[in-house]
């Protein structure tokens, strides 16, 4: 039931995930962060398999951060697409990662840029794409509303409509939803849709 | 000079030496030159060819320059069946990046990952260290033209201009005196040639006993050009190292 959705903009991408770590019938947090920050331009949003897509994100987001340390420079988004699809190939036919990703990043050459790497190790370079339940929602609206060149503020709008759609038509739908954004001044939170909050919890 | 311990490599001796690396280099000392030079439109290489014989197959294979993946090239000095056998190790390190990046593999890292291989051969497995120098040009995004020089030991470095093989250290003074920045790839094949001249044991220079191949930029895109004897000709009547046909006797 989880839910990753992205697009590219105008010099910017955004990638949006639910936020809700659930085992079998029960919630365990509604705060889950589902989006990696690999190094400072680039966004990983991952769902699928708990264990697999913590330990995947997390082995991506250490080998770039080597690949810097030992060269000096970063790698460009369009590496670090190919590199994740790469291990998600080679373990495919042995042990598979049960994970769906959506690489965003920002590279001064080439602008923003999108992709959609399922877990059994395809990729597409795109300008939106959704994974989960509630793909069939954010596809549709990002179909109907999508521009090249929007604005942020016209990207959030396009957001919180696919978001509202998830809420509204998906029978078991995430209540929360995070939302990050990377541009020229690199990979950040842009916001949270919260429609459930956690009780306060009073101090001893 | 202690001769016990320069039979393994994989120790050291009394002063700190590695025998075995420096006898590598001394091999390479006695093998056809090489010289490299760092222009702002590109990087060329010049190299002396030992083996000239009329009875040699000229085909389209080079002795001395070899291209290693479509941005970068390497002349060598040294033992041939062993720069064979790194080239390909090379080229295959190139690939498998190209492979997991689907991007061409910076230059220095692909040096880096050569003399890190060439390392291992001066540290542990009981085997001689490779007999070879080697010159890499090429180009990336990041950083544009570069030349590198790489030894025996593992070691390397970037280098505006270097001489590697027989005289290379005359060869590298010479180089360092007529260097200078923003030199364009015309000029430098002007100074490679002058140099390789002084340092060449030959009479007179001719096309046959040269290789020169460049590595720069056309509509955006790296070549690797090999030049052709009746090119190279001409180069060397223009540097003037060479009697035009009518006079040589």
């Amino acid at each position: 039931m989880e839910s990753v959705f992205g697009l590219v903009g105008k010099d910017f991408a955004i990638v949006v995930a639910d936020s809700s770590a659930v085992h079998s019938i029960l919630v365990h947090k509604t705060n889950e962060d589902k989006i990696m920050v690999l190094d400072s331009h680039k966004l990983m949003g991952a769902s699928g398999e708990t264990g697999d897509r913590a330990q995947f994100t997390e082995y991506v987001q250490k080998n770039v951060a080597l690949y810097q340390f030992r060269n000096g420079i970063p790698l460009t988004t369009a590496a670090t697409a190919n590199f994740t699809r790469g291990e998600l190939a080679t373990a495919l036919r042995k042990n598979p990662y049960m994970v769906n990703i959506i690489l965003a990043g920002y590279d001064k050459d080439v602008g923003p840029s999108l992709y959609f790497i399922d877990y059994i190790a395809s990729l597409h370079k795109v300008d939106k794409a959704a994974f989960g339940y509630g793909s069939y929602f954010a596809l549709s609206m990002m179909d109907r509303h999508y521009r090249r060149d929007m604005s942020v503020e016209e990207a959030i709008e396009l957001v919180d409509k696919c978001i509202r759609e998830i809420r509204s038509r998906l029978v078991v739908a995430p209540p929360n939803f995070l939302i990050k954004i990377v541009d020229k001044d690199g990979a950040r939170e842009y916001g949270w849709r919260e429609s459930i909050k956690d009780a306060p919890v009073a101090a001893a | 000079m202690s001769r016990r311990y320069d039979s393994r490599t994989t120790i050291f001796s009394p002063e700190g030496r590695l025998y075995q690396v420096e006898y590598a280099m001394e091999a390479i000392g006695n093998a056809g030159s090489a010289i490299g030079i760092l222009s702002k439109d590109g990087v060329i290489l010049v190299g002396e060819k030992k083996v000239t014989s009329k009875l040699l197959q000229t085909s389209a294979s080079t002795e001395k320059m070899y291209k290693i993946d479509d941005h970068v090239a390497c002349a060598v000095a040294g033992i041939m069946s062993d720069a064979n056998i790194l080239i390909n190790t090379a080229r295959v390190q190139a690939q498998r990046y190209a492979f997991a990046y689907q991007e061409p593999m910076p230059v220095e890292q692909l040096v880096q990952s050569l003399c890190d291989t060439k390392q291992g051969y001066t540290q542990f497995g009981g085997l001689r260290p490779f007999g070879v120098s080697f010159l890499f040009a090429g180009w990336n995004k990041n950083y544009g033209f570069q030349l590198y020089m790489s030894d025996p030991s593992g070691n390397y470095s970037g280098w505006k201009a270097a001489a590697i093989g027989a005289n290379n250290q005359a060869a590298q003074s010479m180089l360092k005196q007529d260097y200078k920045e923003e030199i364009t790839r015309e000029e430098a094949i002007q100074l490679a040639i002058k140099v390789l001249s002084k340092t060449m044991d030959s009479t007179s220079l001719t096309s046959e006993k040269l290789e020169l191949a460049e590595v720069f930029l056309s509509s955006g895109t790296v070549k690797y050009q090999v030049c052709s004897p009746e090119t190279l000709t001409k180069l060397l009547l223009k540097s003037g190292v060479t009697q035009p046909a009518a006079d040589a006797s």
